[in-house]
């Protein structure tokens, strides 16, 4: 139970500091939960959470919110309470108090495994969207399993996590092994690389991810000319990209997130490597330019999420978020709102079942498992057996100087 | 292969350097304390912050425009070294001092409990200060120095092995040529002795504090210079290696923990450039770390001492 306090003490903690930077999105950031496990407090602002016959009906997140990946984690949060505070009134004409519960994972397995041991302790807690890092993800969706609490992910592209045949796991995202050939695909046909060298950074996501782009790179015949990892946190690259420079190849991949993907090519640009910089949706951040600097400029990267702001309406509801949020548009921003509307259907669904009642949470999960043709902001949802989404797509993306642009779909 | 050797090398030197300085902090609180002040990795982070937080605030004052990079790169490490030496004797009267007389284990605690705290405390005042706690660092120099046609070091990376070799000799010359030095050495080889002999014993180790303190928080300046990026964990695996630089040198012995760093350094570099090639890609560039530490340990084995380290004489 010390564990769990220091949780609380934590989450209170950066809910209090995130209240007085005034990034607190939504009127709802409540801080972890007492040792007890018990009701949180709102957070003060709180629309006076009349709590109806209905009851109560929280809706976690589960996202780095501190970290090095934290903006991603919070854009997915922020994206995910946007959706919620949308649809509060209509669930309030039917009597249930909605609720935003958000979680920090910090990126670390340990964290994610014992918030989710608080969240299914917690009987109001019918969903969780969540998680960004598939490492997480995966012992976190254990305890899901255990308390038939359904998980829709906008962002875990880690293939193992749906194959585990777990009924609770669900994403709305494409998965590596789509993500992973059709990156080194894009590489080999319209850049036309014949050489390339995988960086990982030796997580369950950026492995995996290699390991698909190397396969589709040698059914190619592109040629590897190294395989190798890095540890995440670290800042001195210098010893890889010494070998790389001598191989000199046309391509470097790397399977990992931005935090190193910036260093990376910073220090291989540095050491006068002239070729292309290629990586995953981990590269898809803004804070990838930061560390980068002008480095940043061709970096090439495929993303599981498209840009919602290519269409028209796209564009309108962009606008409005970044209005109402007050925080920038990520690429996750659009997964979380509709990862959050996938869950909060299938709570309406399984209320209408209940005779308007509340329903249990076994029959929010049927009802979200069983989501068909559902039509999101960005993305159309349709789960499979396994919880992976039959219209998911794979996009291609390319640095400018000061951000992302958006070069088309992955074929 | 062999073609890049001095550009590995090049890479090590940095590296080395830097572990060498802050295993000095290391060393010198162990020769006079015989404790591991833990924290010192930390101390070095919160110097790499100040550092950054220094030039980020006059970049946004516009105070280094057209200012000379050399200048700005000084004053930015004084004032980190003045913060980063009153920090560490401020932690030394908190959390050290009053342990004095208690077992070996229980400072050593208290230091871990200390570095911690650092960690989140800078954590938490850059969250509320920047929303984030994760800086780029201005870059003072861009440019870089072609060394013949083999390999080539940019300019940071010269200026960090400049500066910490102006370190070392300082601290040489002041620990064998002054009063203050003399001081120190005595207190090193016995306290009580030393007391009697009129040396303010507190006031020593406190100097020891504030010595070492401020060279970690300067590589910290010189750290978040060459690499660009920083967080609040950097102090910790860093930390680790200079420790071990100062065992693998004879903790307790400055030469030592000089020659031990720069040592692991090149080690690091090495291995992680040719490991790889010469396993047959067995083992990668993710192995280097524990390639260095077997190194460690293989001298610990035949050398207990450290390779400059002198063996413990019983005290008569």
């Amino acid at each position: 139970m010390k564990k769990r306090s220091y949780v609380g003490v934590l989450s209170a903690v950066l809910a209090v500091s995130m209240a007085l930077t005034g990034c607190a999105g939504n009127s709802n950031s409540s801080g972890g939960s007492n040792a007890s496990g018990g009701q949180s407090q709102p957070a003060p602002g709180n629309s006076g959470g009349t709590t109806t016959e209905g009851g109560l009906i929280k809706i976690a997140t589960q996202s780095p919110l501190s970290g090095s990946n934290s903006a991603v984690g919070d854009a997915i949060k922020t994206g995910a309470g946007y959706a919620l505070e949308k649809r509060k009134e209509e669930f309030k004409a039917l009597g249930f108090d909605l609720q935003l519960f958000p979680q920090d994972d910090q990126g670390d397995p340990k964290m994610g495994v014992s918030n989710a041991e608080m969240l299914i302790s917690d009987p109001d807690v019918y969903g969780v969207v969540g998680h960004y890092n598939t490492g997480v993800a995966i012992p976190s969706s254990v305890k899901y399993e255990e308390g038939k609490l359904v998980m829709v992910s906008p962002a875990n592209t880690g293939v193992k996590l749906t194959e585990e045949g777990k009924k609770t796991v669900h994403r709305i995202c494409a998965r590596d092994d789509a993500q992973g050939p059709k990156a080194a695909l894009y590489a080999k046909n319209t850049l036309g690389v014949k050489t390339a060298y995988i960086i990982h950074d030796k997580t369950a996501y950026g492995q995996g991810l290699s390991d698909q782009v190397k396969m589709q790179f040698e059914k190619d015949g592109v040629q590897i000319l190294g395989f190798e990892g890095i540890t995440q946190g670290e800042k001195d690259y210098s010893a890889v990209l010494n070998q790389v420079t001598v191989k000199n190849p046309d391509i470097i991949f790397f399977g990992g997130l931005y935090p190193e993907g910036g260093i990376l090519i910073k220090q291989a640009r540095e050491k006068g490597f002239k070729g292309y910089f290629m990586g995953g949706d981990g590269l898809d951040s803004s804070d990838m330019i930061k560390i980068a600097g002008s480095a940043v400029e061709g970096v090439v990267f495929t993303s599981v999420a498209g840009d919602v702001t290519q269409t028209e309406e796209g564009k309108k509801w962009a606008e409005e978020y970044k209005k109402v949020t007050n925080k920038p548009l990520e690429t996750y921003s659009v997964y979380g709102f509709d990862s959050m509307n996938v869950i909060l259907n299938g709570v309406l669904e399984a209320a209408k079942a209940n005779g308007g009642k509340k329903p249990t949470r076994e029959q929010v999960l049927d009802a979200v498992h069983k989501t068909k043709d559902f039509q999101g902001q960005f993305t159309k949802v349709t789960f499979d057996e396994k919880g992976d989404n039959t219209n998911a797509d794979v996009f291609i993306y390319k640095f400018g100087k000061d951000k992302s642009i958006f070069v088309g779909k992955a074929e | 292969m062999i073609n890049i050797l001095p550009q590995v090398l090049v890479d090590g030197l940095t590296l080395g350097f830097m572990y060498a300085v802050v295993a000095l902090g290391y060393t010198m609180v162990y020769g006079i304390l015989e404790i591991i002040n833990f924290a010192h990795g930390d101390i070095f982070m919160v110097g790499a912050f100040i550092g950054t937080e220094v030039l980020l605030i006059s970049d946004a004052l516009g105070a280094l425009e057209g200012m000379n990079p050399f200048v700005a790169l000084f004053i930015t490490l004084i004032i980190a070294m003045v913060l980063t030496g009153a920090l560490g004797v401020g932690i030394e009267r908190i959390a050290y001092r009053p342990l004095r007389g208690a077992p070996r284990l229980v400072p050593l605690i208290s230091a871990i409990g200390v570095s911690f705290l650092l960690q989140d405390l800078v954590r938490f005042t850059e969250a509320l200060a920047r929303n984030e706690f994760y800086l780029n660092s201005p870059a003072l120099f861009t440019g870089s120095i072609p060394l013949g046609s083999m390999a080539t070091i940019p300019t940071k990376g010269l200026i960090v092995i400049v500066i910490a070799i102006v370190m070392m000799i300082a601290l040489t010359l002041f620990v064998n040529k002054t009063k203050w030095g003399i001081a120190m050495r005595a207190v090193a080889q016995d306290q009580s002795t030393a007391s009697l002999m009129t040396i303010n014993v507190n006031k020593v180790i406190m100097l020891t504090f504030l010595i070492g303190s401020s060279l970690g928080g300067a590589t910290g300046v010189l750290f978040a210079q060459n690499y660009g990026t920083i967080d609040p964990y950097i102090g910790f695996i860093l930390g680790l290696k200079a420790f071990t630089a100062a065992v693998l040198g004879g903790i307790g012995n400055l030469r030592g923990a000089m020659i031990g760093g720069i040592l692991l350094g090149l080690l690091e570099s090495l291995s992680g450039a040719f490991m790889g090639p010469l396993t047959n890609g067995a083992f990668g560039a993710e192995y280097k770390d524990v390639f260095a530490f077997s190194i460690l340990i293989l001298v610990l084995l035949f050398k207990p001492e450290g390779l400059f380290g002198e063996a413990v004489k019983e005290k008569v």
